[in-house]
């Protein structure tokens, strides 16, 4: 059985699935989508009024927010600096850089 | 043993797609193909078969709702020929790469322009590098009988590759010959039911097809896909023998006719090789040596059963019912001459010839003359013309 968190780069051909096919879901977390970033969103806590308006916006879930329900940091880990969150925000606390 | 019937070739083929009852049809009408999901709807409404019937708005979306029918899990078939394979072309290329093993009857036609309806192989040999298996059937025997085993050499676990099967416009297609069919239960028997190990509609393995594919790794798939198409070869003959044995109807890769001592022999595909066979008949009566190959797979190439089987002629002449535009010759004759020489057979000579383009007739004193060339070829000490055009109004310069 293969397991799409041990495909990877080195993986040779009889280590890969058959037309690429992905064989077990909630594997988007293996695939790191933050090294196709060329701008980046920094979040200016300062202005930050935890309305969580910019959150559901990310198309990479990669706002997160702890358990209070306060947003954290991004991750970037994930974000790809789309910039749709800065949009979003309406109080000027993510600046795109 | 069998049942006799008089049917035309997309008749015979709808019939076979009727025994198969495959759970999902999905075509839009093209000549001369368009009797094949004509006869099929007939079945659906019927209430012959179970299948899904889909009439969609193009060929582009005939092959994509193959393919997510494909994926789902299903067994599927359909049909096109010409223009209407041209404008499937994006989606043959994810049929074959996703490894969905979709049949398709390609009835071939001219493809445009200017435009023209009947026979030449232009649209199955332009679609000869989409990783697609390709059949070719002479008769409407043999197209019905390789939609019958293409359906499992498809399937196959370690094919899993969509294939083609393709004989010619009008001729066979709409002309009306003896065959004899299988009972209903034979063909069930024989294709099996299908159970792919990894499917769409699966709700306990939730998994996804054709994602993104990048450097590290669509290189390794296109191996991958490579290796089936060499497989396919075995699992083709295994096939064969099994219908063998089903209906004492012998296929192999290629067909030999009077090869054994053959110094002159001519390389074609589908109905021509019947001519071509007539022609045989009467120039050995005049008591020429000639011979011909008809292969009955395209893709993958047989390449070392052709080149072994002309390793002692003297002369060959590939036939191209398309003409690849390579200003060198046409794509049987490119692959052939390419296969003689890796397989080092490289003594004979060899002519490409491109013949009955757009449905040009091709009859048995066409293909004497070609074996008359041959002859003069063979005693030649060079031959600077090796791409023909046969029959063409006012010669070459
Ligand atoms: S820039 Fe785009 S990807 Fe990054 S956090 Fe904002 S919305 Fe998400
Ligand atoms: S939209 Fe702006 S203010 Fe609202 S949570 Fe996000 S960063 Fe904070």
């Amino acid at each position: 059985m293969f397991e799409s968190s041990k495909i990877n780069a080195k993986s040779t051909w009889k280590e890969m699935t058959p037309g690429g096919t992905i064989y077990d879901a909630g594997n988007s977390v293996d695939f790191k989508t933050g090294d196709w970033r060329s701008q980046k969103p920094v979040f200016i806590r300062e202005n930050c009024k935890q309305c969580l308006l910019c959150v559901p916006c990310c198309p990479d879930s990669a706002i997160p927010v702890n358990a209070e329900g306060q947003r954290e940091d991004f991750n970037y880990d994930y974000c790809k600096g789309c910039g749709v969150c800065s949009k979003a925000c309406p109080f000027h606390a993510i600046e795109m850089q | 043993m069998g049942i006799r019937e008089r049917l035309s070739g997309n008749e015979a083929v709808a019939n076979a797609m009727r025994q198969i009852d495959p759970d999902v049809v999905a075509a839009f009408p093209i000549t001369p193909s368009t009797e094949i999901p004509q006869y099929f709807s007939a079945f659906v409404n019927n209430g012959k078969v179970h299948t899904e019937f889909v009439p969609v708005e193009s060929e582009h979306s005939a092959m994509s709702a193959c393919i997510g029918a494909s994926a789902a899990g299903a067994r599927v078939m359909t049909a096109t020929s010409a223009n209407g394979l041209s404008l499937m072309w994006e989606m043959l290329y994810i049929a074959s790469s996703l490894r969905l093993p979709i049949v398709m009857s390609c009835v071939n036609r001219a493809v445009s322009g200017p435009l023209n309806i009947h026979n030449d192989h232009s649209d199955s040999m332009g679609a000869r590098d989409s990783g697609w298996i390709q059949l070719y059937g002479e008769t409407n025997q043999e197209a019905y009988d390789n939609i019958i085993m293409a359906m499992r050499i498809a399937e196959h676990k370690d094919i899993h590759l969509p294939v083609m099967n393709c004989y010619d416009g009008f001729i066979t297609s709409h002309s009306v010959e003896n065959i004899e069919l299988l009972e209903d239960e034979k063909v069930k028997a024989f294709v099996g039911e299908y159970h792919p190990e990894h499917y769409l509609l699966n709700k306990d393995e939730q998994i996804a097809i054709g994602p993104l594919d990048v450097q590290p790794f669509l290189f390794e798939h296109k191996f991958q896909q490579a290796e089936a198409m060499r497989k396919a070869k075995d699992v083709i003959k295994q096939v064969q023998k099994e219908f063998y044995e089903l209906t004492g109807r012998e296929y192999g890769l290629i067909e030999e006719y009077k090869m054994e001592d053959a110094e002159y022999a001519v390389v074609v595909l589908n109905s021509t090789a019947g001519t071509s066979k007539e022609a045989v008949d009467r120039l050995r009566a005049q008591g020429m040596k000639v011979g011909l190959i008809k292969p009955r797979v395209f893709r993958p190439f047989p390449g070392e059963e052709i080149a072994n089987a002309l390793k002692n002629v003297k002369a060959v002449a590939i036939l191209d019912k398309a003409d690849g535009l390579n200003g060198v010759g046409g794509p049987l004759f490119t692959d052939t001459t390419s296969a003689m020489l890796i397989n080092k057979v490289t003594a004979p000579k060899a002519i490409s010839y491109i013949y009955g383009i757009g449905g040009r007739d091709v009859r048995v004193e066409d293909i004497e003359s070609v074996y008359k060339d041959l002859q003069e070829v063979a005693n030649q000490e060079n031959v600077t013309d090796t791409y023909r055009y046969l029959g063409l109004k006012g010669g070459r310069e």
